[in-house]
């Protein structure tokens, strides 16, 4: 029987010919990630193994990017604590302030990641490197404290859903929106313990900054992970970054799939995600009217170049409504000085938009942007449920960064094509 | 294995934010975190929970974040299993990882009634509701899982594999 990428992925990494969904297997991972909410129960948990060295100090990543710059002393003393033990243990990949960018965003950029990795992180949205084509799957504190003593992680192997793309999304559509279109179709939990393989040929019409908020979001489909057939733009992107040898997994013409969708990128509109869950899409003409108080344009999801730039080219020369804060936050360093060199700071802080250094922030309600009972975001971050970006009675919906820069200008939910010259 | 307790029922999609927000993840003390457990979707969970006590969900419970603080703060509130029709992938390994018990049941997860008295047998994979009289069959965890489990979580479990040399 034929495999798919996941499938020999995994194969490989666990050193059998073959594997099947359902089987449990032990693989060896490329990478271990944690940040710094889940390594400080990592650390606590690896210490408990009673090993001294980690497996390899190349391979794992330490990222204290949610509660950072630091919010506060608890926040502190975590990342204290992490910092502490990538020292001791000599952990090549710890970033420090102002190396630091959002994990996801991050680690690709770092050339960390390559094609046919396996990779895990402490940290549900590790399943963005599946954009170039590696298994990349979220784990909890426990299984990055056993993947940084073992190198090794145990799976159920998944069954797979295929969506073939076809053509191409048309003027301010993004990745973002057909992930949407995607979650609305199928479900926060549609793709539940199964993997989501992007094929066909519409995947060459998208950016890979489209490609990895795509992949970031399978897990809100509640899959294991989501990955991305390789092409030329993906080859690039890689050598651009990393040295590394890696090698490319194609799946198998007769390999099964538990579903198969067609995705037309071409019929795709504009998408938001309405309170309090992912799977609550309206595309844009049915949003009716939403006033806002707050956007945020950042996150792993939505935090790269290509996403500061779309948010620009709607801003320039427009104002931020005078009721709304709009808050930009470049992902990485790296993207934040080519954000400042092309002069999209200027056209963000003329429009009175406030810029941020790299964190998750207001993403997960942490800081840098937390709403009061009764306000309403635009955010292209990647979740909206209950609480999640600050009171209970707060409400999150989930955009691109072209519907968010529209909404912060219009002061409720837009598409840039509402906005007048 | 055998646990006894009253059904604490919640819906679908119950996701860890909800479980435990991410204001308290400043700290990763287990008692800390069972002071705000289930705080934003049910404001009346830390008082009323009881030691034993079983959480009765729908589906794809613990959706979300892979934060670790959710199925900890659930244990260190005192509950003894969650029964759910589905759950998360992160929040089931997590579970399983720290030695909180769980079942997949639909037939129980829709069945049970809020405050039915019920007796969970893991060995067989029996859920007793008391209160109804009713008995639910569960799938028993695959064998690898079950070691994981009897050594008392992942980290025993890796302990003694590197102590048998592997």
């Amino acid at each position: 029987m034929g495999m798919t990428m996941t499938e020999k992925i995994l194969a490989e990494h666990a050193g059998l010919k073959e594997v099947v969904p359902g089987q449990l297997i032990k693989v060896k991972v490329d990478m271990v990630l944690g940040n710094d909410i889940t390594a400080p129960v990592a650390v606590r948990e690896f210490d408990k193994i009673g090993v001294d060295r980690v497996f390899d100090v190349n391979r794992i990543a330490i990222v204290p990017d949610h509660f950072t710059p630091n919010k506060d002393i608890k926040s502190a003393e975590q990342v204290k604590m992490i910092k502490e033990f990538a020292r001791k243990k000599g952990i090549v990949n710890y970033f420090e302030i102002g190396q630091m960018g959002v994990e996801h965003a991050l680690l690709p950029e770092k050339g960390l990641v390559a094609p046919g990795d396996v990779v895990i992180g402490a940290d549900s949205h590790t399943c963005t490197y599946g954009a170039l084509g590696a298994f990349s799957t979220g784990v909890g504190s426990t299984d990055m404290a056993a993947g940084m003593a073992t190198g090794e992680a145990w799976f159920k192997v998944p069954e797979a859903m295929r969506f073939v793309l076809k053509g191409s999304p048309g003027r301010w559509v993004s990745g973002k929106d057909v992930i949407l279109h995607i979650i609305g179709m199928i479900g926060v939990d549609g793709a539940l313990y199964r993997s989501m393989e992007f094929t066909g040929e519409g995947v060459r019409s998208l950016s890979m900054d489209s490609r990895f908020a795509m992949a970031n979001m399978a897990v809100e489909a509640g899959a294991k992970n989501g990955i991305f057939d390789v092409d030329d733009r993906t080859v690039e992107y890689v050598k651009e970054r990393s040295a590394r040898p890696y090698k490319v997994y194609k799946a198998d013409g007769d390999a099964e799939y538990a579903a198969t969708y067609e995705i037309d990128l071409s019929a795709v509109k504009p998408t938001v995600a309405f309170p309090h869950l992912p799977e609550n899409t309206r595309t844009i003409d049915g949003v009716g009217d939403v006033k806002i108080d707050q956007v945020v344009i950042g996150s792993c999801t939505n935090g790269r170049i290509e996403d500061m730039r779309t948010a620009a080219e709607i801003l320039k020369g427009r104002k931020v409504h005078p009721e709304v804060r709009c808050i930009i936050i470049p992902a990485t360093p790296a993207v934040w000085k080519q954000a400042m060199k092309e002069g999209l700071f200027d056209i963000f802080v003329d429009a009175g938009a406030a810029v941020s250094t790299p964190t998750c922030g207001p993403c997960l309600g942490g800081h840098m942007g937390i709403l009061a009972k009764g306000e309403r975001a635009v955010a292209t971050t990647n979740r909206n449920f209950v609480g999640r970006m600050g009171d209970p009675e707060s409400e999150v919906y989930l955009a691109s960064p072209a519907v968010a820069a529209a909404s912060a200008v219009a002061g409720r939910i837009a598409s840039p094509d509402d906005l007048t010259e | 294995m055998e646990v006894k307790g009253k059904a604490i029922k919640y819906g679908n999609n119950i996701d860890t934010d909800v479980i435990i927000p991410a204001r308290y993840l400043n700290t990763s003390d287990p008692a800390e975190l069972a002071k705000h457990c289930m705080e934003d979707i049910d404001s009346g969970f830390v008082k009323k929970v009881r030691k034993g006590d079983i959480i009765v969900a729908g589906k794809n419970f613990g959706c979300g974040s892979s934060r670790e603080h959710a199925p900890i703060a659930i244990k260190a509130s005192g509950v003894s299993c969650i029964i759910a029709e589905t759950f998360a992938r992160i929040f089931y390994r997590n579970a399983i990882n720290i030695g909180l018990p769980i079942i997949e049941c639909p037939e129980a997860a829709t069945g049970i009634s809020e405050g039915d008295s019920l007796s969970i047998d893991f060995d067989r994979g029996t859920i007793t509701d008391l209160t109804t009289g009713r008995e639910y069959q569960s799938q028993p965890l695959p064998e690898f899982i079950q070691q994981i489990v009897a050594a008392d979580g992942l980290i025993n479990y890796v302990k003694q594999a590197i102590g048998n040399g592997r």
